[in-house]
């Protein structure tokens, strides 16, 4: 079943300039592994070290946040889009490391 | 193989600069955020600010001095406001209070590739230093890009 991922501008790059991706999956996370598998070079800043989806990557469904889902398991159905939006984070370290 | 990134610079007008540093001053000793819209010339590394959407720092705990959030849905309502206007989001910036205007592991740890990323120190309630920082996209680290600051007399 064919669903769409929009594509921030910021990956775009790893996505040969591409703004949608199309993948076969029934879920959201299903879909997630088969985007950064035909583009591998998305992976790391989509996922972490861990295999986990970075806490700052959100996927939307059609608009929902799909934390407020079924997160990696909310399913997904031909016709519907994806959408990977990032929150912004960063911050100075003050608890006296290498710097 | 050591030249493998190329040079960029952030063009920001002097009044833009200013604001962020103000954000920064009234912020303090919490870190102040905001987002920056423009235009990315990509072929030339340049990026040319046009445009500042401040942020409330979404983080509600005793961090604040240290970390700050931009949710999902501000970002998406800036983004909005960005095709709007023609434009697109091309980094973020937010203050190090009391700490230099360098990255930390934990900037790196949740940069995006191909955005900047404008930090400017406040010590001491006062604002500092401005650098602005692009990730590698092997996500390794940092590197420093120029900050260029057209004055409003600059006829250029």
């Amino acid at each position: 079943m064919s669903i769409i991922i929009q594509i921030p501008t910021p990956l775009r790059r790893f996505t040969g300039e591409s703004g949608e991706v199309s993948v076969d999956a029934t879920t959201v996370g299903e879909a997630l592994l088969r985007l950064v598998e035909t583009h591998p070079d998305l992976r790391p800043h989509l996922y972490a070290n861990d295999g986990k989806l970075r806490t700052f990557v959100n996927v939307f469904k059609n608009d929902e946040d799909v934390r407020f889902l079924e997160k990696d398991a909310t399913s997904v159905a031909p016709g519907d889009r994806l959408t990977i939006i990032p929150s912004i984070a960063g911050g100075s370290r003050r608890d006296r490391t290498s710097r | 193989m050591s030249e493998t990134t190329t040079a960029t610079t952030l063009r920001l007008p002097a009044a833009l600069l200013e604001r962020v540093r103000e954000h920064g001053r009234t912020a303090y000793p919490e870190e102040c955020c905001g987002v920056m819209l423009g235009r990315i010339d990509r072929a030339s590394g340049r990026t040319e600010v046009v445009r500042l959407v401040a942020q409330e720092n979404q983080r509600e705990d005793e961090h604040r001095h240290n970390r700050y959030l931009i949710s999902p849905e501000a970002v998406l309502h800036a983004d909005r406001e960005a095709r709007t206007a023609g434009l697109e989001i091309v980094g973020y910036y937010h203050s190090h209070p009391d700490h230099p205007s360098r990255p930390s592991d934990f900037d790196r740890d949740h940069a995006w590739p191909d955005q900047s990323y404008l930090i400017v120190a406040v010590a001491g309630g006062q604002p500092a230093t401005a650098q602005s920082w692009r990730l590698r996209d092997d996500r390794s680290a940092f590197e420093e890009e120029t900050v260029e600051v057209p004055s409003p007399r600059s006829h250029e």
